[in-house]
């Protein structure tokens, strides 16, 4: 899941406006997830974020055959 | 429409001036909203105007004959966008979308110019602003031309990829920017590139690599 550091966010809000799925909202000024399983893994939050506070990973697997 | 003073003193553009420049500024803007996914500008188009976006975020991008898309700038609230045409008379040099609702505050062309003449700061505002955009699109332009990325980005998949026995580092497009030094932008591009090319499979949070073989190939091509 997108991992948030609250120290780092700034409250802009941001990545709340967009998310299309609607997994994420400011409590108290603070980006929070609420809808883990409705997030497509877009990374916009990820590449909006100004200070760096939201990180979508990505595990990489290789398929064996 | 309330424009708040403070917000346009947060604009570089006009860093610098006082309330009553600001007052005679303010009169110039108008305000245009537009929803998630909507284009505010199409790139050729005649330029209309300056854009700064009040809140939300604009994605100013180029796209490919073959609707291949590669991201120039993220516009965040306080910075302008479309600025090159205000000055060069030119069209639209790129495309802006609205990546969420945006409310973006837009000052015609030919109100620039008056802004401009009355207001000498907004000028050498201006020249700060443009030499930061010429900087990042450098960087860009670097970025894209001379460093085999896709090659770099799929090194740092095989190594970091999981043996099957125990998984390996969770990895993000910043962090494999880092990496591959260079833009997030161009990582996300060298995915989707990599994943046209059937060496891997973006699925959700993983990227999974479906051609090993291929993956190796791209990594040895000469760039």
């Amino acid at each position: 899941m997108p991992v948030i550091a609250p120290e780092k966010c700034n409250g802009c809000g941001l990545c709340v406006s967009v998310c299309y799925c609607h997994a994420l909202i400011m409590v108290d000024n603070i980006v929070t997830i609420i809808e883990i399983e409705d997030c497509g893994w877009c990374t916009q939050c990820e590449a909006v974020c100004p200070t760096g506070a939201i990180s979508c990973a990505f595990e990489i697997v290789i398929e064996e055959h | 429409m309330a424009i708040q003073l403070e917000f346009l003193q947060s604009i570089p553009y006009f860093s610098g001036l006082g309330p009553a420049e600001l007052h005679s500024i303010e009169k110039l803007i108008f305000e245009k909203t537009a929803e998630r996914g909507e284009i505010v500008l199409l790139e050729g188009e005649p330029a209309d105007g300056l854009y700064f976006v009040a809140s939300g975020v604009v994605k100013v991008f180029k796209t490919s004959a073959e609707g291949k898309e590669q991201i120039l700038h993220i516009v965040r609230p306080g910075e302008s966008f479309n600025d090159v045409p205000v000055f060069d008379g030119g069209s639209n040099p790129a495309s802006a979308q609205a990546m969420g609702p945006v409310t973006l505050y837009g000052i015609r062309k030919s109100n620039v110019e008056t802004v401009l003449r009355d207001y000498p700061q907004v000028a050498l505002n201006v020249i700060r602003v443009l030499a930061d955009k010429v900087r990042h699109l450098v960087s860009l332009v670097e970025d894209l031309s001379f460093k085999h990325v896709i090659g770099r980005v799929a090194k740092i998949l095989l190594e970091q990829a999981g043996d099957g026995k125990s998984p390996g580092p969770r990895l993000t497009q910043q962090e494999m920017a880092g990496m591959a030094g260079t833009a997030r932008e161009v990582v996300g591009r060298s995915l989707k590139a990599l994943e046209e090319q059937g060496a891997v499979r973006l699925d959700r949070h993983r990227i999974v690599i479906t051609d090993k073989e291929a993956l190796k190939e791209i990594i040895e091509a000469p760039s």
